[in-house]
């Protein structure tokens, strides 16, 4: 018996058949919708044999088009996810009262709020913010792909492989129940000792590193790539906030890198770092990861205030008003984003002195961010509007950022941030400038570039309809929480005393199921739009007469992007280009050099889901394993020189000739 | 605008380029980028023992565990492993194949010895009792000088795989961008090490 203890300690580690939660009835029943679910998609992708074209063209493609389209289907899913986390917890507090312990036990529901946070930032608004990226900047700066292709399929894989083992822990063991930025001493070894915590870590390490490869990669292709005649102050603004939102990626996420290394070694090796004894510094933890943290945020916003900016000066036909402000903006967010971390924890105890300094720097960020929204403001003003959907986000998001930035405002004041710190006001005021302002330009961002992927508009209609529920489900999900805040309710609470709150919460969980309509009407919209999308369909590439360079070549774009590179003399070097007399080229094609696909990055994800599983569950052998051969594999992919090929001219010729004829019968 | 310009603008704009368009390479900038996220790595773990660097939890403290000889002879193995990749990049210049490889194998050699003697430091640290979880002092001593050793491990592996790269196909254009790459590395791993020996070591035993 003992030795066959040990032999299955060896092969399993800690894992057991009392590490799946099959006691619990609400994840057996997510278990089977998701198993039957999951099989159902793999049995019609067999059935319609399209394995070979999914592996083909879309998992081992490079093309920077696919890649971010497939990192927008990514955070979509996620947000499903996410959503049902968020859904779940609203029903509880709503229900939740005078004794009544709602259908969600402590444990559960530690762990949906800490996935809750950890989904909804790290895989459905940072894939999102990386697919659009991906897909935009090149064709706006007139590039053929990114600068280095390979790296960008790995990144994408990456983040999808810390997705998965966020979502193994669904059904394998448990999730961590720590909050969302999982504090030591509570995230130590010694109050955390299950496998929680290291899901976390490892879901988070392994996505990151994709991150960060991504940032390094759309730098390199934004400061490498341009056009010629593109200079700085001739880019389109979403490129700019790109650019500046990936300098902070990669100069905060090695930070969190490190900081879950230094609190992995205090979880595994039985370091002190960030200990109660023997010389560690719990806040030393809060310090870094806040200074990861706080940049974070603005990672995720200043792409949103590009896609606004963008959307704005196309829908109100003119020119962005304050080009060059919003430039400068941007980059004094970027700046001073850095230079707030510790208002996240004034309560630390650091004195009057360095509170006020913090206090200070974060209430200065609200000067660029105003000078962002007036100069939205003048450029609708006199501006010939088009009330398209994307321009209703704008609108929404405008409205309800302001709100958001204001609460963010008082928060900044430290006396009063001692009587709000670790409110439901917090939570108030968060989820108001990231649905506000992220999600909010996300989905204008969608609705504005959709036809440049798919070559046909999305419905308006259920557009409009997903746009009113969002907005309004906001406004009653998230207002009764600051008065609920106010009052002094602490966030992550799953059961309460007193009656004369439940009031409020039953209008939050109104409010989360106006948005989950939301979240419907835009599925139905994407449904609704591919049934009709020959009444729907774009031949011209260019649907709401664009300003910049990706409305110049065809929808969705050709796998080369351009036939011939094209040459920038102004912003909105597009709108210029019309405006001039530019005549599309018709003849005179060459071979366009384009690299290959590779397998590579899906393997290398998958063997890093294999290796954090492995030292999640201390299976020692498998980590040994997996981590050799990542290496290999890493080594083995060195020695393939063989990594580009030419376009022949005919192929571009005909690509090119068939949209003449399209462009022809059409006009 | 000069009047020249504007007829030029005004006479054939022109929006798109007949010849294929070669942006310049972008890789020595990406790379630097990425030594600049992995500086950032270090500067956590530099501000860590920083923090925690005083923490010795009633255990011993710099001056009671560093052998500077040692650790002087470990940094000029480094050093001169620094001069000796120099060498090889000035061979590669020279196209100069097999004495590339020659200084790329002496490179190794010594990095390889001051790997050997790094671990001889923290297996006799380890051995006294001194291990990382002692106190936060030694946990973040370890975590920063293991970190960097950890570098120059994958440095040299890297270094192989390059040296068996260049064997087999020569000092073509690919193999010398290579080459760059790591060479920026190794410095990068060098100049980390004077911050690991001056501020970890001699301000460590000064107390």
């Amino acid at each position: 018996m003992f030795g066959n203890t040990t032999l299955t300690q060896f092969i399993f580690g800690r894992l057991t058949l009392e590490s799946f939660p099959y006691h619990e009835p609400i994840v057996v029943v997510t278990f089977i919708a998701v198993a039957l679910g999951g099989l159902a998609v793999l049995a019609l992708i067999t059935k319609y044999k399209l394995w070979g074209y999914l592996w083909h063209e879309w998992f081992t493609s490079v093309d920077h088009k696919k890649i971010g389209i497939m990192y927008v289907i990514l955070a979509l899913i996620m947000l499903m996810r996410g959503f049902a986390d968020a859904i779940m917890m609203r029903l509880q507090q709503a229900i939740a009262f005078g004794g009544n312990e709602g259908y969600l036990n402590p444990h559960h529901y530690d762990q949906i709020f800490t996935a809750h946070g950890v989904i909804m930032i790290f895989f459905m608004a940072m894939p999102f913010v990386t697919g659009l990226m991906n897909y935009v900047v090149p064709l706006q700066i007139g590039a053929r792909d990114v600068s280095f292709p390979f790296l960008n399929n790995f990144s994408f894989w990456m983040t999808t492989a810390g997705a998965v083992i966020i979502m193994i822990s669904l059904f394998v063991g448990e999730f961590a129940r720590t909050g969302w930025l999982a504090y030591p001493p509570l995230s130590g070894a010694d109050y955390s000792p299950g496998v929680g915590v290291d899901y976390y870590i490892w879901g988070l390490q392994v996505a990151g590193v994709g991150t960060t490869l991504s940032g390094i990669n759309l730098i390199a292709t934004i400061v490498k790539m341009r056009a010629p005649g593109m200079s700085f102050m001739k880019m389109p603004i979403f490129t700019w906030t790109s650019l500046c939102t990936n300098i902070l990626i990669v100069a905060t996420f090695p930070i969190l890198t490190a900081t879950l290394a230094l609190l992995s070694l205090d979880r595994y090796a039985g370091t002190n770092f960030f200990t109660n004894d023997l010389g560690g510094n719990p806040m030393m933890y809060v310090n870094l990861i806040w200074i990861w943290g706080h940049p974070e945020v603005y990672i995720l916003i200043l792409p949103a205030f590009g896609i606004f900016s963008e959307v704005v000066a196309t829908f109100c036909g003119k020119r962005l008003f304050g080009y060059a402000s919003m430039v400068y903006a941007t980059c004094v967010i970027m700046i001073l984003s850095y230079l707030v971390w510790l208002h996240h924890f004034f309560t630390m105890g650091s004195g009057a002195s360095v509170n006020a300094f913090f206090g200070i720097t974060t209430m200065i960020i609200s000067i660029p961010t105003g000078a962002k929204m007036f100069n939205w403001l003048f450029t609708m003003y006199r501006g010939r509007i088009r009330y398209e959907v994307p321009m209703y986000w704008t609108v929404g998001f405008m409205f309800t950022f302001v709100i958001g930035g204001m609460t963010g405002v008082l928060l900044a004041v430290p006396p009063a941030d001692f009587v709000l710190h670790n409110s439901l006001f917090l939570i108030a005021h968060f989820h108001n400038v990231i649905i506000g302002g992220v999600v909010f330009g996300l989905m204008a961002g969608v609705v504005y570039w959709w036809p440049k992927a798919f070559g046909y508009k999305l419905d308006p209609f259920w557009g409009k309809m997903s746009f009113w529920f969002w907005q309004i489900g906001f406004f009653f999900a998230f207002m009764p929480l600051y008065v609920l805040g106010l009052m002094g309710v602490t966030r992550r609470v799953s059961q309460f005393e007193d009656p004369s709150l439940q009031i409020w919460f039953i209008i939050a969980a109104f409010g989360a199921f106006l948005i989950a309509l939301g979240i419907a009407s835009f599925v139905i919209q994407l449904v609704v739009s591919y049934l009709r999308r020959d009444q729907l369909r774009d031949f011209t590439g260019d649907p709401w007469n664009g300003r910049t360079l990706e409305w110049s070549t065809s929808s969705p774009p050709p796998d080369y992007n351009f036939a011939f590179t094209p040459v920038v003399h102004d912003h909105d070097s597009w709108y210029d280009m019309k405006n001039r007399g530019y005549e599309r080229p018709l003849g005179g094609f060459k071979p366009i050099h384009m690299p290959k696909n590779t397998g590579t990055g899906v393997i290398l994800a998958g063997l890093s889901v294999a290796l954090a599983f492995a030292l999640i569950w201390y299976i020692w052998w498998l980590v040994v394993v997996s981590f050799i051969a990542i290496i290999a594999v890493s080594i083995g992919h060195t020695f393939n020189y063989n990594r580009d090929f030419y376009i022949p001219a005919e192929t571009v010729t005909a690509t090119e000739d068939a949209r003449s004829e399209l462009l022809a019968e059409r006009t | 605008m000069t009047e020249k310009a504007q007829t030029q603008e005004a006479e054939a704009p022109q929006f798109y380029l007949e010849e294929e368009h070669h942006p310049e390479g972008s890789t020595m900038l990406g790379f630097w980028i990425y030594l600049m996220s992995d500086c950032l790595i270090f500067a956590v773990l530099f501000a860590t023992h920083g923090v925690l660097g005083r923490n010795y939890a009633a255990g011993p403290s710099p001056a009671d565990l560093f052998d500077l000889p040692l650790v002087a002879i470990n940094t000029a193995m480094l050093l001169f492993s620094s001069i000796t990749y120099g060498f090889a990049m000035l061979q590669m210049e020279r196209n100069a194949k097999m004495e590339t490889l020659f200084w790329l194998g002496v490179t190794g050699l010594f990095g390889l010895a001051f790997l050997g003697l790094e671990l001889y430091e923290f297996y006799h640290l380890i051995h006294e009792g001194a291990g990382p979880g002692r106190s936060a002092f030694l946990s973040s001593f370890f975590t920063l000088v293991g970190t960097h050793g950890l570098h120059v491990t994958f440095g040299i592996i890297w270094l192989v795989t390059l040296m068996v790269q260049v064997k087999m196909r020569g000092l073509i254009p690919e193999n010398r961008r290579r080459l760059m790459c790591l060479s920026m590395f190794w410095h990068f791993l060098d100049v980390i090490w004077i911050g690991v020996f001056s501020f970890v070591y001699l301000m460590g035993v000064l107390g």
